[in-house]
């Protein structure tokens, strides 16, 4: 089982957390302007990377807050993890 | 070079089936019926393993059962023989090597019950028509309800599986109980089973024998199946693809048929064309060869474990995919141990049992837990992704539609409402209930 750092908590195992799918995708500015097909990107179509992939972690069992990662998704290793509010760090 | 080794990730291939092996005392026990002594020697070689040509009509990418199957029925149906199966790995070595080998067509929705029906039509007829054993075996399957609600969901299913012409019946826990007597029926457990539906035409087949008998007759019929070629780009004019890069040369192509499963984002990234999938690792493991004890398939999506036993006598077992997106052919461990917990608590009598070998494939999930079969934005690029955890029953019956797809250039009426552009229309064929993640 992978230890996941909780950028609040620390340290926990995997089993403590939720997944949340792809990271950064905000809510869109302009809501009514969007035309079907661009709502349905918003809802459906998501990045599917091979490799390094920034995705939104929740720290269910713990302190529940969510949280944003980077994760190999061939190696499934965490590269990082940082809180919503910051940017997606530079890793290798 | 094609070598039978090259399908020794067989699951099913760990302890050897022969009679000498029965005789050096190998197997488990003595058994009454050496388990497996009647399944056929693995074959020699079944087909050639030529250079690429320079062109095709068509090129398919993957040559998983998908692939195989829609080759098989370009030429069968369509007479277009002109054709490359173009594999990365070894021929059918991805998640036909890897899944549980179910086979059902119990599906809620209309457009689904068409679709998987066919296929298991098609199914009853396979071996016959390949001229090579597949062991399809009808063994039934049942779906265990153990809330009120699943109950109701339960008969709904079974209703509308009824009125699409789906073998289906509701059973109550006594019937549960003589269709597979080692289910725990007992009413004190956490999730009591309060019935199930019952497919009495579902089963399971051999398939590393599917893709085979699949490989023998398309490569009989003059498709090239090229394994070691990786498509690692198209080369484009303006809508259409003339062709493909490979690792092993480029390849002009009049039509591309893409059938990778898990892989499908990574070259319709390379097309710039966006599809909803995620891949997920989704994993199975099976125990030790054990007498015949489970003589249906049983699954439940409420405590989430499903199993049947394989002709040789192994439990074959699998669950949910792993939350994460992967495409690493493995998963979590603790994925698994929630599975036995669930197996052991239904089968009791499994609390013994060995559990011998995990391994994962990378499925391709959709948002609505259907497939996505048809045309894409480009004139000449057909796309079969989204099979998710339950494709391999699809087998058959996607290979037809989607060979008729392309030899039509417009949908099968059978893949017409698994579009791409039902994401944008909303047309959902909504399966979660009785496709995600049971198989
Ligand atoms: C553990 C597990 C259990 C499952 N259980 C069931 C079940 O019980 N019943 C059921 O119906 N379904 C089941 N499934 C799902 C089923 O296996 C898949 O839906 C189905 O196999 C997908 O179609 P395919 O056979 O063509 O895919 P695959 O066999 O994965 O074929 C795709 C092929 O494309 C190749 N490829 C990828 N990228 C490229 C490239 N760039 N160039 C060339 N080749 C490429 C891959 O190497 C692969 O061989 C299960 C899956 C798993 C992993
Ligand atoms: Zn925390």
């Amino acid at each position: 089982m992978q230890m996941i750092q909780c950028p609040w908590c620390g340290p926990r195992e995997e089993v403590e957390f939720h997944y949340g799918g792809q990271a950064h995708v905000p809510y869109p500015s302009e809501p009514a302007a969007l035309s079907d097909e661009e709502w349905a990107h918003y809802l459906f179509f998501r990045d599917n990377t091979r490799g390094l992939y920034a995705e939104r972690w929740s720290h269910s069992s713990g302190c529940r807050k969510w949280f944003n990662a980077v994760r190999d998704t061939v190696t499934y290793r965490f590269h990082a993890t940082y809180r919503p509010d910051e940017p997606r760090p530079v890793t290798a | 070079m094609t070598t039978v080794d090259a399908f020794s990730t067989d699951p099913d291939d760990a302890v050897p089936h022969t009679p000498a092996a029965a005789a050096e005392g190998r197997l488990h026990g003595t058994p009454p019926r050496t388990p497996g002594a009647d399944l056929p020697e693995h074959p020699d070689f079944l087909w050639k393993d030529p250079e690429p040509k320079k062109a095709y009509d068509v090129v398919i990418v993957g040559g998983g059962g998908h692939g195989l199957a829609t080759a098989h029925y370009l030429v069968k149906n369509h007479g277009i023989t002109n054709v490359a199966v173009l594999e990365k790995g070894w021929l059918a070595g991805g998640n036909m090597a890897r899944n549980t080998t179910l086979i059902r067509s119990n599906y809620l929705w209309d457009e689904s019950a068409a679709i998987y029906e066919h296929s298991l039509k098609l199914w009853e007829g396979l071996e016959e028509d390949l001229g090579y054993p597949i062991l399809f075996s009808q063994r039934g399957v049942l779906n265990l309800a153990h809330t009120l609600q699943d109950v109701r969901d339960s008969v709904r299913r079974v209703e509308a599986n009824v009125l699409n012409g789906v073998d289906a019946e509701w059973l109550e826990p006594d019937e549960v109980r003589k269709v597979c007597p080692i289910v725990n029926t007992s009413s004190d457990i956490r999730y009591p089973v309060l019935g199930a539906t019952y497919q009495p035409r579902a089963g399971i087949a051999k398939h590393d024998y599917v893709g085979w008998g699949f490989a023998r007759r398309i490569d009989e019929a003059g498709v090239d199946i090229i394994q070691g070629c990786e498509v690692t780009g198209f080369l484009r004019d303006g809508n259409r693809v003339t062709g493909v890069r490979t690792t092993r040369g480029d390849i002009a192509c009049g039509k591309v048929a893409l059938a990778a499963a898990g892989s499908t984002s990574v070259l319709t990234d390379m097309l710039g064309l966006r599809v909803p999938i995620q891949s997920h690792p989704l994993q199975a493991l099976v125990s030790e060869l054990l007498e015949p004890v489970h003589p249906t398939i049983v699954m439940s999506n409420a405590v989430h474990v499903y199993v049947s036993q394989a002709h040789k006598g192994e439990l074959v077992m699998g669950a949910g995919v792993d939350a994460y997106n992967g495409y690493g052919q493995r998963g979590a461990f603790h994925v698994i141990e929630r599975q036995m917990a669930a197996a052991v608590e239904l089968f009791p009598v499994f609390a013994r049992a060995h559990l011998l070998r995990t391994w994962g494939g990378i499925v391709d999930t959709t948002p609505d837990a259907s497939p996505i079969v048809g045309r894409t934005p480009y004139d000449n690029v057909f796309l079969n992704c989204g099979w998710g955890t339950g494709g391999f029953k699809a087998t058959p019956g996607v290979g037809w539609v989607f060979a008729d797809t392309i030899a039509n250039d417009e949908p099968h009426p059978y893949a017409a409402p698994f579009s791409l552009d039902r994401f944008v229309t909303g047309r959902l064929v909504d399966e979660h209930g009785a496709a995600a993640v049971a198989h």
